[in-house]
């Protein structure tokens, strides 16, 4: 392309990338050689139409882990997390409860119905303005619950200490679990202490899990939703994983918004009072609304349209996402449903949330159509449209 | 949100969208190139495309940073990182840019220090806060990060700090869009150009396009609307039969660029003979490595890097990609055996890549996403 012969180091002392050509040879082992003949309404497909056939096909297959070691992308709620947990863990435990895949798994148990959850909680830093771990803890585990449409009655305690750690954080932390459960109105009845090595820990991890009973006949599941249903958020998103990125204190960037960490329970009683239309809640922690839309679209098979405008966000989140290059809706809430409810019942539904002081800022976001089946789309605030994927390991600040 | 929210007001776009339809020759097709892959962010972003007639298409560019890096000055890269004492530090979308043997990420796994770092100058101050280790910033970018590279060389070198370098990947624009119109099949009416790179190198470098490749070329801003109002100079300048350098990013590119910048990028680094660009091949004077006066800040001379050449995967299509001979979709492994979670070119990896962004934004037929968004 230079125009010039030169040589240049390595035209010699070539290598391939082994890997790229296993998985091009991989990926053309499950090709459909009859895709081409593929007719949709009778029309045969464009070639653009075949290739996005054929990708959907591919997200069709089973999940495959191709990592040899764990990443942090693994962790960060988003594809390759879901790839971990079908290939490695459902396929370790498969039963026909945990294969439901909800925020906690429903038990029928002496003829009382209980839901089942854990959490584990590694959050840095360990204290932010509006929270800290440990009603995080309490909260995250609480509204796992909740969102199951039960009422949240026990939880333990699980915590791995680093050697060094102040005492007097520790109470700090054990203080706010407290208070949290006491608002939940849920207690700590058992527990697990282990300390580790000075390294071996970030200070402290604490695991929880909660047990809760389901009083009302209700059936939720994000494989319920039909078109023709509404989406709802209880209020701005955001704020929780905007709050701990600053908080870290890498990026210089100061604010006054605070954690939305709080327990859910009493604002889904009064949601369910209200109306029997709700077919699936979520709260939106790690991978934000975004990835819980993706999962509710892919258990569902139906499109779910959300209108960019109609998103409740913080300027602050808006700007600090901006300056990122980060989308809030991929941002972490801890104390944020997505609910999904029967069109018809949507004014209900707003007006519940509405009446709780947790949900004052709930917004309709979007509708569920049924084509195109298992994506998102938004109409963005710009006027135009686009996909909103499952997130690709955490959301990686851009360059430029 | 202030600065932001004006430039991406829906009903001016629907104006400039109605101004650019009436510009439309019947039965001309018209193809524009994006150079910078920020623009490619934008477009898909706010789903602008939504906006232009059937008869306008734009093309991705070359301008994705993380995109053009080949595979072998990766591997170079982890071999430092995994060499003894090694922090290496890098911005958040090189991690999982797969070179030979894997990415940054994978590295990391593996046990390698390889940090994210939101600026160069966050590597120095990790720099200074480990002085037994050997800090290693990992420069990619245009003429836009370059200076900041630059400058953190300076400032290390004035704080006398012995345990930073940097692994200079610092590419250059003009040789880039040279080599795509250079190209046999190239089929394109005029550029947008890089907004960002022209803040430091201005808008004079692009004369060269109009007056000897007969294409108008628009340097434009980042907000939607400013893509579309560069659109329309493009296309004014069509239908007028003229092909000039215009600058529509006026609020922030000088016209003769930052002389400054320039200069500091000049202090510190040099023009490299050739450098070998992913997709593109070896394009001569095309990338900047660390002048001799600042060698002991060079990566490259402290560390042995093997240095050898990975090849492209054969049905890897990166480079029609990159000089919009082909769309993304039309690559023999887009979507199936390439993926954002697991990709084989580097136009899948950063969100700004042309792939990327397609697959992500941009995959549904158009008429089936209207249908469904329609009220």
């Amino acid at each position: 392309m230079s125009g010039e012969q030169v040589t240049h180091p390595g035209d010699t002392d070539q290598r391939s990338a082994d890997w790229a050509e296993e998985a091009v040879r991989d990926a053309a082992s499950h090709e459909d050689p009859e895709l081409a003949q593929y007719a949709l309404g009778g029309q045969t497909l464009s070639l653009e139409e075949q290739v996005l056939a054929r990708i959907d096909r591919q997200r069709r297959r089973k999940a495959k882990i191709k990592e040899e070691r764990i990443t942090l992308a693994h962790g960060a709620g988003g594809k390759a997390t879901h790839t971990l947990i079908d290939a490695l863990f459902l396929e370790s435990f498969r039963n026909p409860v945990l294969e439901a895949m909800e925020d906690q798994a429903t038990l029928t148990v002496g003829g009382a119905r209980l839901a089942f959850t854990t959490d584990s909680f590694v959050v840095h830093p360990l204290f932010f303005p509006g929270g800290n771990i440990g009603d995080l803890a309490v909260n995250g585990t609480v509204n796992d619950l909740a969102v199951g449409g039960a009422r949240p009655l026990y939880l333990s305690a699980g915590f791995i200490l680093e050697e060094g750690f102040p005492v007097a954080d520790l109470q700090q932390i054990a203080d706010s679990m407290a208070v949290a459960a006491a608002v939940a109105g849920v207690q700590i009845v058992t527990g697990d202490t282990k300390v580790v090595e000075r390294g071996q820990c970030d200070g402290v991890y604490i695991n929880t899990a909660g047990i809760g009973v389901i009083e009302r006949d209700i059936t939720l599941g994000a494989g319920t939703v039909k078109p023709g249903d509404s989406v709802l958020v209880s209020g701005p998103i955001g704020d929780h994983g905007v709050t701990v990125m600053l908080a870290r204190g890498e990026l210089d960037i100061e604010s006054d918004i605070e954690s939305d960490t709080a327990p859910l329970a009493e604002l889904i009683g009064v949601l369910l009072d209200a109306t029997t239309g709700v077919r699936v809640m979520r709260d939106a922690t790690r991978g934000g609304v975004a990835t819980i839309l993706n999962e509710v679209a892919r258990a569902s098979n139906v499109a779910i349209v959300v209108d960019e405008k109609a998103v409740p966000t913080r300027e602050e989140v808006r700007g600090a996402s901006e300056i990122l290059g980060i989308d809030p809706l991929y941002v972490a809430c801890e104390g944020r449903l997505v609910i999904v409810v029967d069109g018809a019942e949507t004014a209900a539904a707003l007006a519940a949330l509405r009446s709780h002081p947790l949900g004052e800022g709930a917004a309709v976001i979007g509708a569920v159509k049924d084509d195109p089946p298992t994506l998102v789309l938004l109409k963005t605030e710009f006027g135009g449209t686009r996909i909103v994927d499952m997130l690709v390991g955490d959301p990686l600040p851009r360059i430029c | 949100m202030r600065f932001v929210d004006e430039f991406r007001d829906a009903e001016k776009a629907q104006v400039l969208s109605g101004q650019i339809a009436a510009l439309c020759e019947p039965g001309r097709h018209y193809s524009f190139m994006e150079v910078c892959g920020g623009h490619t962010h934008t477009i898909y972003k706010h789903g602008l495309e939504d906006y232009l007639p059937e008869s306008v298409s734009l093309v991705h560019g070359p301008g994705c940073p993380v995109c053009v890096i080949p595979m072998g000055r990766l591997d170079d890269a982890i071999y430092i990182s995994e060499q003894p004492d090694v922090i290496m530090t890098s911005f958040g979308d090189m991690m999982r840019v797969p070179g030979g043997k894997g990415s940054f990420f994978d590295s990391k796994a593996k046990g390698a220090d390889i940090r994210m770092v939101y600026s160069p100058l966050d590597s120095l101050k990790i720099a200074r806060a480990n002085p037994d280790k050997k800090v290693v910033f990992m420069a990619i970018g245009f003429e836009t990060t370059a200076p900041s590279t630059a400058m953190t060389v300076l400032r290390a070198a004035a704080d006398g700090l012995e345990n930073f370098s940097i692994f200079c990947n610092h590419v250059t624009i003009i040789p880039a869009i040279k080599a795509i119109l250079d190209s046999p099949d190239m089929r394109l009416d005029g550029f947008l150009g890089p907004g960002h790179v022209s803040t430091v190198i201005g808008c004079k470098p692009y004369e060269f396009i109009a007056r000897d490749h007969h294409k108008p070329l628009v340097c434009a801003g980042f907000e939607p609307l400013d893509i579309l109002a560069s659109i329309y100079q493009l296309m004014v300048q069509l239908r007028d039969g003229r092909c000039e350098v215009e600058n529509q990013y006026t609020r922030v590119v000088p016209w003769d660029g930052n002389l400054k910048a320039l200069q500091v990028i000049n202090e510190v680094m040099e023009l490299r003979p050739y450098f070998e660009w992913r997709g593109l091949g070896f394009i001569s004077h095309s990338a900047l490595k660390v002048r001799e006066e600042y060698a002991k800040f060079d990566a490259e001379e402290i560390f042995k890097i093997p240095g050898i050449r990975v090849a492209d995967p054969k049905a890897c299509q990166c480079g029609e990609v990159l000089k919009g001979v082909i769309k993304p979709w039309e690559c023999k492994v887009f979507g199936t055996a390439c993926t954002p979670e697991t990709p084989i070119g580097t136009c899948m990896v950063s969100p700004e890549g042309a792939c990327a962004a397609y697959y992500n934004f941009g995959r549904f037929t158009r008429e089936r996403v209207k249908e469904a968004t329609r009220a």
